[in-house]
């Protein structure tokens, strides 16, 4: 039985932000603390010829990348990413030179001379030459099956740049300690920072990242901290006292990672009565000036690029391509919201063309237990496309509705999507993150590097931990993210927080209470004292994956979701409004019932924003409405009626049934909206759907 | 609601206008505040005032400001913003900074009893004004009604908007509103929330008006 799990308990960081007493990184002060400030490239290629500091420097710490101790590389996949130029500028802000001063505006007043010689950008990714990464997968022969098809559909679909805009801009602060340095800051994976900040300063010295209250990531603040957090350390090591970097909103929109633009090509044979016979993908990836997470990016947009279907012949090619504009990175739902867009859209096309209703080709194609995946994944009892089709249908009356729309101002659009949770392929056994529980005298903390962001990390771990170890929830409690105590369990990243991590911590809380013997935590303490559980994540002894050809379980499990999307256009100036959005969503059981809701409403406002209102204008390799006046997302006068259903799904491999939920939500919005769009009789292809792609469609 | 191309922002990557004239309080206000620590303390015990014994910095000018119902003597520096003031000076950090230009909502205080951005205003304007912030409005103890319809409705997710979301809540109730949850969205839609935390902001302000929310337009 459970009593916490399923429950929306109270939060465990409710009271403290409705009070304004949780501390977040720009919140801290330290003793001696002096601000730092980051001088980047005002060219996107080129190197640079002289750098002249124009200002009375007493006073100022002053580092550039000769003062990095150890390598100046940001540690990630590929490190080919520096901290600071050395001569070669690949993008436009890239960080240059450091400085730190006590009064901030002797900081900002202080001018940097740097000399350029330039050179030629390349900002087309589909003009790069060069990819970080290519990925192809492959099943059956589809030139063979597409040659034979009774009918074949073409169709390119594009989506741009989004920015993160978490509310809280990146910050850390630097604090010498012990010969070494403790980086407290906004982030999502502290270990990662931890794995950095080795690169930049080396082995010798001791070091900790500690994660402040984080207000928003969104895949944000996945790896870019480990950058602002070396450029800090540096300046600390230099200084010796302890540096705050806060970027502002333009700094950070200018200079730090956005969503992947992408280019999707679709090749897709099918029979008269609509059956799926081949599927040939291209993908294409706006990967910007370094590598950064692209290759993985690229990975996950890959292997959802099929859509939720089934299909004997599929090929795949991905790339991830070079241009001179800063890097792109995590975002989530990490390449399949962009993949996911071309398929459902493209699905709504091959209907048209076919004469025949889109539910019915989704139903007729939609993956169902036992059928196999783009990569040869068999699927499980778990997947529930249809269930997720079949209500939102009936939900909305979705049949009779688009008939009474035609010919209005009003359309209705729908979009069948899924996500896989965890790391892809043989991620989580590389990854082997352990958790661990020690009990207190009160009852259990939970000692993890799993971060709170606003999702609710702490609650819904503690309520596992609570109802798998038999206490109340109130006496579990929650470390905050140290890397110096904390077991490492792996990044907040990839629907994995709840499944992955919460599922280690089930395990340790079962073998807890097993030590216990029937005692409360509180006799066993008095007893015998405290002690700790760690468990390491095992991975389902039944997947296989073969990382070479992309064939295999690409993940545990995936959560599976269908939207519909009622919008309203004004045709007079192209201006598309969403009017009610319906999500039925399924991602196993929900542990608390009103978080999980709240991911669901807020993944969908954002899929609401990428679809129709976030425009990143680049100009000359660099975001050229870096404020919140010209790049919009939503507000709540934008957010129309949420009518969110939770299906329930049990998933045996996640802590009491569940499955991964945060990045689904992000999924299905955009292409539902394109395909209401659509319905108003416009071909569009590409998001954002602003007024001015929405007048070149009409005009076609 | 849509001009990509306008020029309205006035900071490139490496250059700062605004800031010529706008500035953060920085060290100066930091050294020169008066009752940094023990203002919580102060205001604990009931201690109306904090002495002026802060040093006279270059460039700085002597302002009292009345703050949660404690007047604080302080040195600040003139172009300091309300915002920077109330966060570094008078060291109450539950107002946040979001864009620092208006745009978010998020640094939303009351001076005299409306809301305002407090980004937009310079402290030196608000000598002898009432400023409340999210501290002054209620505590973990005894939560402002609004604050305990937060709670109850989930109403934020980072919270880092929620400062500003509540503050502006409070502040509509004494505004005139239309009964309906599109009332309250026109009213509250200077407060941004990326979290989208909107239908629970919504429900939580409704409960508080005696509105049953009706989770729609
Ligand atoms: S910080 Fe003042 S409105 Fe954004
Ligand atoms: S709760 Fe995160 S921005 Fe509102």
């Amino acid at each position: 039985m459970t009593t916490a799990v399923g429950q929306s308990v109270s939060r465990k960081d409710g009271i403290g932000k409705a009070t304004g007493a949780t501390k977040y990184a720009d919140d801290l002060h330290f003793p001696g603390m002096l601000f730092g400030r980051t001088i980047r490239s005002t060219i996107p290629c080129g190197r640079v010829k002289s750098i002249r500091m124009d200002f009375d420097t007493s006073g100022f710490t002053i580092v550039d990348y000769r003062d990095i101790p150890h390598r100046n590389v940001v540690a990630l996949i590929d490190e080919d990413q520096p901290y600071l130029v050395e001569t070669e500028v690949r993008h436009m802000a890239e960080a240059i030179v450091l400085l730190a001063h006590e009064d901030r505006e002797k900081l900002l007043g202080a001018n940097v001379v740097i000399e350029y010689e330039e050179a030629e950008p390349v900002f087309d990714p589909e003009r790069s030459p060069h990819s970080f990464k290519d990925i192809t997968i492959e099943k059956g022969d589809v030139e063979d099956a597409l040659a034979s098809a009774e009918i074949v559909v073409e169709g390119t679909y594009r989506t741009g740049h989004q920015e993160h805009v978490y509310i809280e801009t990146n910050g850390v602060i630097a604090v010498p300690e012990h010969g070494g340095i403790a980086l407290y800051g906004s982030l999502q994976c502290p270990f990662y920072a931890y794995k950095a900040l080795r690169s930049v300063l080396g082995n010798d010295h001791p070091l900790r990242v500690i994660q402040t209250e984080t207000g928003g990531g969104f895949g944000g603040k996945e790896e870019y901290p480990s950058m602002i957090a070396g450029h800090a350390a540096l300046l600390a090591v230099k200084s010796g006292r302890p540096v705050k970097i806060i970027y502002d909103r333009v700094e950070d929109m200018v200079a730090t990672t956005k969503r992947h633009p992408s280019i999707v090509r679709h090749r897709t044979g099918l029979t008269r009565e609509g059956r799926l016979v081949a599927m040939d993908v291209d993908v294409i990836l706006d990967g910007g000036a370094y590598s950064t997470l692209s290759a993985v990016v690229l990975s996950r947009g890959c292997i959802h690029a099929a859509g939720p279907y089934r299909c004997d012949n599929v090929k795949i090619f991905g790339r991830a391509m070079f241009t001179n504009t800063p890097p792109n990175g995590a975002f989530r739902g990490f390449g399949a919201p962009q993949t996911e867009f071309a398929m459902e859209v493209h699905m709504e096309r091959i209907a048209e063309q076919l004469g025949m209703d889109s539910l019915t080709l989704r139903e007729m194609n939609a993956l169902r237990p036992g059928d196999m995946t783009a990569t040869s994944q068999v699927l499980k009892q778990d997947a529930s496309a249809l269930e997720c089709l079949q209500e939102a249908v009936r939900r909305t009356d979705y049949r009779r509705k688009r008939e009474e729309l035609k010919g209005t101002n009003r359309g209705i659009g729908l979009a069948l999507f899924y996500h896989g949770a965890g790391f892809t392929g043989a991620g989580e056994q590389r990854l082997a993150s352990k958790a661990r529980l020690d009990l207190t005298a009160t009852g259990a903390r939970i000692m993890v590097a799993s971060t709170e962001i606003g999702q609710g990390t702490r609650t819904m771990h503690a309520q596992i931990v609570s109802d798998a170890l038999g206490v109340p929830y109130e006496t579990i409690e929650v470390a905050q993210p140290d890397t110096s105590v904390v077991a490492d369990s792996g990044p907040t990243v990839a629907s994995r927080t709840c499944m992955v991590v919460g599922k280690i911590l089930e395990r340790c809380a079962l073998e807890m209470k097993e030590r216990l013997e029937g005692m409360t935590p509180a006799q066993y303490h008095a007893k015998h004292g405290a002690f700790s559980i760690v468990k390491e994540h095992i991975q389902p002894e039944w997947m296989r994956w073969d990382d070479d050809n992309y064939q295999g379980d690409a993940y545990a499990t995936y959560a599976w979701g269908c939207d519909v999307a009622e919008v309203e256009i004004d045709r007079d100036t192209y201006e598309v409004r969403p009017v009610k959005v319906t999500a039925v969503q399924e991602f196993g059981r929900p542990i608390h019932p009103a978080l999980a809701m709240g991911q669901i409403e807020g993944g969908t406002v954002q899929g609401l924003g990428y679809a129709l209102l976030e425009h990143v204008v680049m100009k000359n390799g660099a975001m050229a409405n870096p404020t919140l006046t010209n790049y919009t997302i939503p507000t709540t006068l934008d957010t129309p009626e949420l009518d969110i259903v939770m299906l329930e799904n049990h998933y045996d491999g996640g802590p009491f049934g569940a499955k991964g939920l945060g990045e689904l939500p992000m999924d299905g919005p955009a292409p539902a909206v394109v395909n209401a769009i659509r319905h108003l009789g416009l071909d569009l292809r590409d998001i954002p759907a602003i007024p001015e792609t929405l007048i070149a469609c009409a005009s076609l | 609601m849509h001009d990509p191309d306008a020029p309205d922002h006035d900071d490139a990557p490496s250059g700062l206008t605004r800031r010529n004239f706008l500035t953060r309080a920085g060290a100066a206000g930091i050294a020169g505040v008066a009752a940094s620590i023990p203002l919580a303390a102060a205001l604990a015990e009931g201690v109306p005032e904090a002495t002026d014994a802060a040093p006279d910095i270059p460039g700085t000018v002597p302002i009292a400001l009345r703050v949660n119902g404690a007047t604080l003597r302080m040195r600040i520096d003139p172009r300091a913003t309300l915002l920077d003031t109330l966060r570094e000076s008078v060291h109450l950090t539950g107002t946040k900074k979001g864009c620092d230009h208006g745009q978010c909502g998020a640094c939303t205080v009351h001076v005299n009893g409306e809301r305002v951005n407090s980004c937009l205003r310079l402290a030196l304007m608000h000598e002898g004004d009432d400023i409340t912030t999210i501290e002054g409005i209620g505590s973990p103890d005894a939560l402002h009604p609004m604050q305990a319809a937060f709670v109850a409705h989930d109403g934020y997710q980072c919270g880092y908007c929620t400062s500003g979301q509540i503050m502006s809540a409070v502040a509509l109730m004494k505004e005139p509103c239309g009964p309906r949850d599109s009332d309250v969205k026109e009213l509250m839609s200077g407060n941004i929330c990326r979290c989208g935390a909107y239908p629970n902001i919504v429900a939580a302000i409704q409960d508080v008006r005696g509105n049953s929310p009706m989770r729609q337009g």
